[in-house]
């Protein structure tokens, strides 16, 4: 009897979706082992029914609900409210819905403000009232999935590794938890560290850090926060390489921007961060400005309208 | 006996985006009125104010999951105009390169993954089974081919690049690591694997698919509408860097400037759809969705690259361009030739791929020039699988971001999609009779958009 699994998305992309589909020969084994209720990526199953005459929202009942995306309208929220119902267990896939993700970059600034840039740049045409037939209203803030139903289990990456959304898919499908790394995205890292510098200043990433060339192994390179460029890999949970566990953008010979989410949990890595760069006598005044170190992990009241 | 009433088509799927039809019935049960609400809105040009612009290319690749690697590069492109600085020709190649493979990636995805079962399984066929998966169960050893060529593209982007979704690796000023020879000589193996693949394909269409829906093809969402797309000095389709061509319905067209783009473009506010509709407002014809007579529309993505193109910059996409214009024109104009426009580009845009990795420059170690941030304004524009993306940022003295403003591939054609789909339901839906098939079919010419 193959395990019945909704999935939908609510404030997203659809990277988390692609990221699914890009598990190659592996999401053929998925496709024999579950039976998909609900997927509007790749099937037509409907919310009002199949000839769009219900009058509520409904799904199918489904062992498993895959929900990617923050929640940020009243149809995100009567999705994930419906399927929490729906549904044996919740995975909460990708850090928008873990965390609230780059969307929830939002929170800074009130709906009104988003509302007036967008309804008025320089190639719109002006208009009386923003949109409002036929579309869901917005909610205040872009929240993350648990800060409005309960989630089982928590698979965060900006997207999740393409292995990690296998081995979490195959864990369940065995009754198993899955289990993530808990360690941080340095705790991983092959580069060199020799130990707290003289940095004293972060530079923007504006020159290309050092090392040999191309063809130089990453553990010959040194440490890109002890060379000086902002990386917040202390203070970003472990798993971006999938099984291959090298930390994806420090092999591309770039730094970290914190993609997985806290370390912990409720962790909040702008305060951890500026800690971090305190504790080495690093002067956070050196960087422009300290808000993208929430870009991911904006949701759960961490970022707010300013006062204006 | 018929009454008044609405359809829901609610979520449409097998695309990208969030959105859903309202299809109202008269008395007589025809069609009165349909409209798509494109229902996202997330605030990107708000919320990038005040983040330093090189931060952005990393930032905006969240507008899309499948497209990542073009909001990327415009962003990149955008960034680099900002502060001054010119990236060296193996930076702009590394980025051009990458954006293709992720191109010819996408192009699969579509077909395969979203449309195909339409074609393959029936637009009749139940729900239940007309879908990715009934095509895979229905042809095993085709399916596994179609995820085995998507995974070589996806991981040779990932051990190159580091991320292939959501990228990193493309920086102000160029590309944050040059190729090395063991690089390129895997990626040109993959990509001539990839390329047979993409023949392979539209081969198969051509013969398999395309044939049995003519009928379709004729009717299915037809509308007259003008195109928009990117061509070179030559009037080649390009699809990372050149003059953006606005053509007329009746085929005469415009070459302008990208940085000009303002002059040419504005963009209308529905009142039932937060996406925002953008016309040609250099034809002073004003805005209208009205089928018989529309004003200032025009479209974007496959079939519109096609149609504005002269020729193909590649042999075989050539001799492809050509057969399709004997069979259909230019510009043609029927909404499901998007489909076979997207097997064209795929072909060219494996046949470039390999191209750029047979030119020895590509490995050459030089690949970024340092930047300073400072105050200046940038328009940076790659034609995106959806269509032509332009992403125009403002920076102040701190090199941080003061304004911004972005029409993305799929927005170009929201006016057009309302357009089809009213078509679609008008022809499909009489006196009160409409059943699950037909509904479907009103998809199908969302769909086409691939949006």
């Amino acid at each position: 009897m193959a395990a019945k699994v909704a999935s939908d998305w609510l404030n997203a992309c659809s990277g988390c979706e692609i990221a699914i589909v890009d598990m190659g020969e592996r999401l053929l084994t998925v496709l024999d082992l579950v039976e998909f209720v609900h997927l509007p990526a790749l099937m037509d199953h409907k919310y009002y029914g199949q000839m769009g005459d219900g009058a509520h929202l409904s799904f199918p009942e489904a062992d498993l609900g895959i929900i990617s995306g923050s929640i940020k309208n009243e149809e995100h929220l009567e999705v994930a409210l419906e399927m929490r119902k729906k549904c044996g267990a919740i995975i909460a896939l990708g850090t928008c819905a873990t965390h609230g993700g780059i969307p929830a970059l939002a929170n800074s600034w009130s709906n009104d403000e988003l509302f007036t840039r967008y309804y008025s740049t320089e190639t719109t045409d002006p208009c009386d009232a923003v949109p409002a037939d036929g579309v869901p209203p917005l909610l205040e803030n872009v929240s993350a999935l648990d800060e409005k139903i309960n989630v089982d289990i928590y698979l965060p990456g900006c997207p999740p590794h393409p292995d990690q959304v296998f081995g979490a898919l195959a864990a369940f499908l065995e009754g198993k938890t899955p289990e993530l790394p808990t360690k941080s995205v340095c705790d991983t890292c092959p580069t060199k560290r020799e130990g707290k510098g003289k940095i004293g200043k972060l530079r923007r990433f504006l020159q290309a850090p050092q090392y040999k060339g191309a063809d130089e192994p990453l553990d010959q390179m040194r440490c890109l926060l002890e060379q000086g460029i902002l990386c917040m890999g202390p203070v970003t949970r472990a798993g971006c390489g999938g099984d291959g566990v090298v930390p994806r953008c420090i092999s591309a010979r770039v730094p970290c921007r914190g993609c997985y989410g806290p370390v912990q949990p409720g962790g909040n890595q702008r305060l951890d961060m500026l800690n971090a760069l305190a504790s080495n006598g690093i002067d956070p005044a050196s960087l422009p400005e300290t808000v993208s170190m929430l870009r991911f992990s904006g949701g759960h009241g961490m970022l707010k309208p300013a006062r204006r | 006996m018929t009454e008044t009433r609405t359809i829901k088509i609610s979520p449409i799927t097998r695309i990208e985006g969030h959105a859903s039809i309202a299809i109202e019935l008269d008395d007589a049960g025809n069609v009165a009125d349909s409209k798509v609400h494109f229902q996202s809105i997330r605030g990107f040009e708000k919320f990038v104010e005040g983040k330093p612009a090189e931060e952005l290319p990393r930032i905006v690749t969240r507008i899309c999951g499948i497209c990542p690697w073009h909001h990327h590069v415009a962003a990149n492109k955008a960034v680099d105009r900002c502060f001054g600085v010119k990236p060296p020709p193996a930076g702009q190649k590394l980025r051009e390169l990458i954006q293709t493979i992720a191109q010819a990636e996408d192009k699969l995805l579509h077909f395969f993954f979203l449309a195909a079962a339409d074609f393959v399984i029936g637009p009749d066929a139940d729900y239940a089974v007309r879908n990715v998966i009934g095509v895979a169960k229905a042809n095993p050893d085709l399916a596994k081919k179609v995820v085995q060529m998507r995974y070589k593209a996806k991981m040779m982007i990932e051990k190159f690049a580091g991320k292939a979704i959501h990228p990193v690796a493309a920086v102000t000023g160029g590309f944050a690591k040059a190729m090395t020879e063991e690089d390129r000589k895997l990626m040109l193996e993959g990509m001539r694997e990839i390329y047979d693949f993409a023949r392979f394909t539209i081969d198969f269409a051509k013969k398999d698919i395309f044939p049995k829906y003519m009928d379709a093809i004729q009717s299915l969402g037809v509308i007259n509408t003008g195109f928009i797309g990117t061509v070179d000095s030559a009037g080649a389709l390009n699809l990372y860097d050149g003059k953006i061509r606005l053509m007329k319905a009746d085929g005469s067209y415009t070459d302008f400037d990208v940085q000009d783009y303002t002059d040419y473009l504005g963009e209308h506010v529905p009142s039932w759809s937060y996406g925002k509709f953008p016309y040609a407002k250099s034809w002073k014809e004003g805005f209208s969705l009205d089928i018989d007579n529309p004003k200032g529309i025009y479209r974007s993505n496959t079939l519109a690259r096609i149609n504005v193109a002269d020729h193909m910059a590649t042999p075989a996409a050539q001799e492809e361009l050509e057969e399709f214009r004997q069979l259909f024109g230019r510009p043609a104009q029927a909404t499901l030739l998007y489909h076979y426009a997207r097997l064209i580009e795929e072909v060219y845009a494996c046949e470039h791929a390999i191209e750029m990795l047979e030119d020895p420059e590509i490995t050459d170690p030089n690949v970024r020039a340092e930047a300073e941030p400072k105050a200046g304004r940038g328009v940076g524009c790659v034609e995106a699988p959806r269509g032509t993306l332009i992403h125009d940022y403002s920076t102040d003295d701190n090199g941080l971001i003061t304004r911004a403003n972005m029409i993305v591939g799929t927005t170009h054609n929201l006016g057009p999609i309302n357009m089809s789909v009213d078509q679609a339901a008008r022809s499909l839906i009489k006196d009160g009779h409409v059943d699950e098939g037909i509904l479907n079919k009103v998809e199908m010419a969302v769909r086409a958009y691939d949006p």
